[in-house]
């Protein structure tokens, strides 16, 4: 009962936006035309393809985000048995979060995590 | 249960009773009961921005010595209702070259992103839209999905400013996700449960006492999070025109802002889910309004925080907000959790929670302090070496007739 609730509610929450904006474009006048339906930069005209290309230092912050979520879904089911979790156990998280950190380190040492 | 107690619940069992009676299946009767209150939430949740937006801008204004909004009805209440009105009749251009569904699909999942995460908020101890087992996992999966609109808006925009701004603002949201997901480790380690309900009954003592830094990098994540002053690179006009909606008009572009401030208040309400204790106070198990009651006002408590905060401080680089997060807030987050793990499970076989108390705020203060001698030398490592003064003169002061006294 609660998931349906769940996913009625996930349908709800994108019909409203959805049928306020619909019911705005019937208010709202349509008048396009070539000028104003253009590229707006600043008034100039737009040079080349616009679909432009970032620098491939983004698709590194990219593969380190994708790592730590990685690690974070494996963590998850640890913090909800930690209360039952002997010290072991325990430890056993800090080893695997340790290796973790080193691996981040890492990768601020090769410098990677510079935004430039 | 009474309505005075408990009227959510007293209604929705009363008009279930009516449906009956009517002939209608239990079973379906439950459905469309089911239907009428996500129905009811998600509306409630939209409206209650258009009184965000006024609580905002009246505060933002008092900061910056302004009146903010005072003449339409009293204390300019009706102000958004003005604003809401003239936006919808304004015209939706769509530039030519646009890649029409995901720039269409953009604004709807914005809002339907934040708003996702009122399904799962237990407001009082008896008034949730549902409580499931994962309702951790849903929020930060709901989360994500307003980072996808962004990136929808800047790629269908064929705009290259929005698409800077769309990745940049990815970036950013990305990056700042990782902090806040390794800080709910921590509520739910004490609570042993990815349920918001019960996390929220955990909390006998809050857990902003348990781990206050861990509570204070949410706060920042969550404040990086919404996109707002000062992290908000999303829109910077100075350098990229306005960011990912440059191209929206008229209620399409609204509903990026609706999504903004949706998002800024759900950040506050899931802080005092988390760490302030949720619905709970005296009486608030007996009587479930006075539990929404505490939660509204906790929430308005961090909400006016955050709000503050961006009325203060400036924004920062983008190198610097990259950095923050990831030398400073994401290790710092890392080891938060270690210290919290070991030191209360080695406190833990004492079993009394003044103690625990005691040694978890002990161990934060002092990782607080490490962090902040950490930050010091690195800033004293990288400040410039002062240059020497230029020997050579180029002009001379005249030398000042020196003044005797009268005497």
């Amino acid at each position: 009962m609660d998931w349906l609730y769940i996913g009625v509610f996930m349908l709800v929450a994108a019909f409203l936006p959805a049928a306020a904006i619909t019911a705005a474009g019937f208010l709202a006048p349509k008048k396009p035309n070539k000028v104003k339906s253009s590229t707006y930069e600043c008034g100039i005209e737009t040079v080349g393809e616009s679909w432009v290309q970032f620098k491939a230092q983004y698709y590194i912050f990219g593969l380190i985000f994708l790592i730590f979520d990685v690690e974070l879904v494996l963590l998850f089911p640890w913090a909800v048995a930690y209360n039952k979790l002997t010290l072991f156990g325990i430890f056993e998280a800090v080893l695997f979060v340790l290796i973790l950190l080193a691996g981040l380190i890492y990768a601020w040492r090769k410098g990677d995590l510079e935004w430039i | 249960m009474t309505f005075w107690n408990d009227p959510v619940n007293f209604i929705g069992q009363w008009l279930q009773s009516v449906l009956v009676s009517w002939g209608v299946a239990p079973d379906v009767a439950q459905i469309i009961l089911l239907v009428l209150g996500a129905g009811i939430l998600g509306v409630l949740g939209l409206v209650w921005v258009i009184f965000l937006i006024w609580y905002e801008r009246k505060i933002i204004g008092r900061m910056q010595d302004r009146l903010g909004p005072n003449r339409v009805g009293p204390w300019g209440l009706f102000q958004p209702f003005a604003d809401m009105f003239k936006i919808f009749t304004k015209e939706y251009i769509t530039p030519d070259g646009a890649d029409v569904v995901p720039y269409n699909l953009a604004p709807v999942l914005a809002v339907a992103g934040t708003l996702m995460i009122w399904g799962v908020i237990p407001f009082a101890s008896t008034i949730f839209g549902a409580d499931i087992s994962v309702g951790v996992l849903f929020i930060i999966a709901a989360g994500a999905i307003g980072e996808l609109g962004i990136l929808f808006a800047g790629w269908g925009s064929n705009n290259k400013y929005a698409l800077l701004g769309a990745f940049r603002s990815v970036a950013q949201l990305i990056s700042y996700e990782i902090p806040m997901v390794i800080t709910l480790l921590i509520p739910v380690m004490f609570s042993g449960s990815l349920s918001l309900q019960t996390i929220v009954q955990s909390q006998s003592l809050w857990y902003v006492l348990l781990a206050p830094v861990p509570a204070l990098i949410f706060l920042i994540t969550q404040i990086a999070e919404v996109g707002r002053a000062p992290f908000d690179l999303i829109e910077a006009e100075s350098e990229i025109v306005a960011g990912f909606n440059i191209e929206y008009s008229g209620l399409k572009f609204g509903m990026f802002f609706v999504a903004e401030f949706l998002h800024a208040f759900t950040a506050a309400l899931l802080f005092a889910v988390f760490f302030l204790g949720g619905w709970r106070g005296p009486f608030a198990e007996q009587f479930p309004l006075l539990g929404f009651v505490y939660l509204w006002i906790k929430t308005f408590a961090v909400y006016w925080f955050t709000v503050m905060i961006r009325g203060t401080v400036p924004r920062f680089r983008i190198d610097q907000m990259m950095d923050i997060n990831w030398k400073m807030l994401t290790p710092l987050a890392l080891v938060m959790v270690l210290v919290t793990a070991v030191v209360h499970a080695l406190v833990r076989p004492i079993g009394s929670p003044v103690v625990s108390l005691v040694a978890l705020l002990v161990a934060n203060l002092v990782m607080l302090v490490i962090t902040l001698q950490f930050i010091r030398n690195s800033a004293r490592a990288r400040r410039r070496p002062m240059v020497a003064p230029s020997t050579v003169v180029v002009a001379r002061p005249e030398p000042q007739p020196t003044q005797s006294n009268p005497e």
